[in-house]
């Protein structure tokens, strides 16, 4: 009511005050609104632009193979690199792929297929959309309490398995929603064509709906992982390691990450350390770069298919 | 697993099978999916149950009253005033809207009325870039560049930690969200709108800002209360370019907490399980939980709201 009431009242005023105005004097307003948004349009991306430049100035100091294949050191800073964070990193990459990804097509495969518009269904729904908006740190509190303390003796208290499980269950909402997305765009003649040769409901799934879901769902997917890889709050709360002698190799290990090495090394006084974190930058967003375009170009692959 | 797979690709191995094993079969896997939706009850519930649990615990040693209303936030010293770090929160979260709203609006526009087929393909995409990059990398960026920046320029005073540079960044992070869920809204205003405004002989502008921006206007609003639930819940950025000193009423040129810093400063340090100091992170951790689903649950009513309107 209100909202129309106030929409009315400005295109009123769009009619009086605005229909005396000169023709000019509108084109030339015109003009200067086009040119604002676009220059609004371009912000973000010069301010990524500036980003970038100035991180690879700062970090090409510290930037070689040998960066990459060295342990940090904090006697000897320059030889320091981010091979243990980087280690660390694919393991909860791959960990948190493996956690996430079947539960989420699972609970978007359900919502979307077999769940009936019942009050019990439409509150996860709520829940879901609620959840994708919890902040980051809140679910390291949660893997706080129950995956490091509960669940200690199964994930082995502050792991690599407890990390991914915390990043699991932030990354689940964007799944889901994904690939119902996806899985919604599929016409009903598929599945009624599969019902119609007698195939159940979990075969017309596996067969048809998920392989066809899949190219759309997995840009979610690898969007939902690659900002996992990059959160550095949750796994801080859950206990990541921000410095050790080893490289993870199991799933019960101690475990360093990217995001929380560079900020280990802001958080440092000395020029020497700054440097190794824009270095350290510099190769995560090469990795968040790479595994974005990947996504969008599986999705402009996809949207032009169908 | 793969078994089943097989089966069920060839059509006459699957006609074969007996119609109990196959029912019993579904009946499983449709457990199975459903124990994956309903995940996400026991994640919300995980998430209440643990901060109220420690933040019970918070309360029989430092009052609710003080937690609530004592300005005073200086662990060590056990004043426990939770307003300052709400104070830093709102702070960065200001500043950072007042960069996100117009710049994100103005973005949407740009997409949805202005911007060639071409361009746009490639625009949104780099928003989501923008969107991807991790919130260190956003603090490193306010810290070492902006925050000299306004040194050399127009705030010469300014300290190495402080809420503008922090808050100013944050806004440009949260700019593809307030953009993306703004578009969203604008382009699902019927053609027949903005045709009518053409008739009636208005021009470009007056048709986007006129017409088609009040139509979307609680998507719109939506957006904006979405953005301020990510600034507030944002925790890397202030983290590393606000400081960790709480600062009740201090000017933006100044350093200040914000609740998520707490918490990771806290984490960070050797602070023993079961001490006060630890059981105050449940507490700030609940207080941003709430008011980051207060808003969350607002800006999902505004959403459905403008899908009922089309």
């Amino acid at each position: 009511m209100t909202q129309s009431g106030a929409k009315a009242e400005r295109q009123a005023d769009a009619g009086g005050s605005n229909f005396k105005a000169s023709a000019s004097g509108r084109y030339g307003l015109d003009k200067a609104f086009t040119v604002l948004v676009t220059g609004a349009a371009l912000v973000g991306i010069v301010v990524l632009m500036v980003l970038l430049v100035d991180v690879i100035r700062d970090g090409s100091t510290m930037l070689s193979l040998k960066f990459l294949t060295s342990f940090p050191s904090q006697i000897f800073p320059e030889d320091g690199g981010i091979y243990p964070a980087l280690i660390g990193s694919l393991w909860l990459l791959g960990l948190t792929a493996l956690i996430s990804v079947p539960l989420g097509l699972g609970a978007a495969v359900y919502l979307e297929e077999y769940a009936e518009d019942t009050r019990i269904n439409r509150m996860i729904e709520v829940n879901i959309s609620n959840l994708a908006g919890v902040p980051s740190v809140i679910y390291g509190l949660l893997g706080l309490g129950i995956f490091v303390q509960v669940l200690a003796p199964v994930t082995g208290g502050t792991s690599v398995l407890t990390g991914a499980l915390t990043l699991s269950l932030l990354i689940l909402p964007v799944i889901i929603v994904a690939t119902r997305e996806a899985l919604r765009a599929i016409p009903g003649s598929i599945r009624e064509g599969g019902y119609a040769l007698g195939a159940t409901r979990w075969e017309v799934i596996w067969s048809h709906l998920l392989p066809m879901a899949l190219p759309g769902a997995l840009t979610g997917i690898i969007l939902a992982l690659s900002r996992a890889i990059g959160e550095a709050a949750p796994i801080l709360v859950v206990g990541v390691s921000l410095y050790q002698t080893y490289a993870t190799t199991g799933p019960f290990d101690g475990y360093m990450a990217l995001p929380t090495q560079i900020y280990d090394w802001i958080s440092r006084p000395q020029q020497i350390f700054q440097d190794s974190a824009a270095a350290g930058i510099v190769v995560a967003m090469a990795v968040l770069l790479v595994a974005n375009s990947f996504a969008i170009w599986l999705r402009n692959r996809y949207q032009q298919r169908l | 697993m793969a078994v089943k797979a097989e089966g069920t690709r060839s059509g006459a191995d699957a006609w074969k099978r007996d119609s109990h094993t196959r029912e019993a079969r579904e009946r499983v896997i449709k457990g199975f999916l459903m124990a994956c939706a309903y995940m996400s009850i026991f994640t919300t519930f995980g998430i209440i149950i643990v901060l109220f649990e420690e933040t019970l615990r918070f309360f029989f040693e430092v009052s609710p009253v003080e937690f609530l209303t004592s300005t005073r936030w200086a662990p060590s010293q056990g004043d426990f005033g939770v307003l300052p770090l709400v104070y830093g929160t709102l702070v960065a979260t200001v500043i950072a809207i007042a960069v996100a709203l117009p710049v994100g609006l103005l973005t949407a526009i740009y997409l949805s009325e202005y911007a060639p087929r071409s361009l746009r393909r490639w625009l949104k995409p780099a928003l989501e870039i923008l969107a991807g990059v991790p919130t260190v990398v956003y603090g490193y960026f306010a810290l070492t560049f902006i925050t000299p920046l306004f040194r050399d320029s127009v705030f010469p005073s300014i300290g190495s930690f402080n809420a503008i540079s922090a808050g100013l960044i944050m806004g440009v992070m949260i700019i593809p969200t307030v953009a993306s869920v703004s578009e969203d809204a604008i382009f699902a205003v019927p053609r027949s709108l903005r045709e009518g405004a053409y008739a009636l002989g208005a021009t470009r502008r007056e048709t986007a800002t006129k017409v088609v921006v009040p139509a979307a206007l609680s998507g719109i609003v939506a957006a904006v209360i979405l953005g301020i639930s990510r600034a507030i819940g944002e925790t890397m950025i202030v983290t590393i370019a606000m400081g960790a000193q709480a600062n009740w009423f201090g000017s933006p040129l100044e350093g200040m907490q914000a609740m998520t810093a707490y918490i990771v400063q806290v984490v960070g340090g050797e602070t023993p399980r079961g001490s006060v100091t630890y059981k105050s992170i449940f507490a700030v951790g609940s207080a941003l939980f709430l008011m980051t689903l207060t808003l969350n649950l607002a800006s999902y009513w505004f959403v459905r709201r403008y899908r009922e309107t089309y």
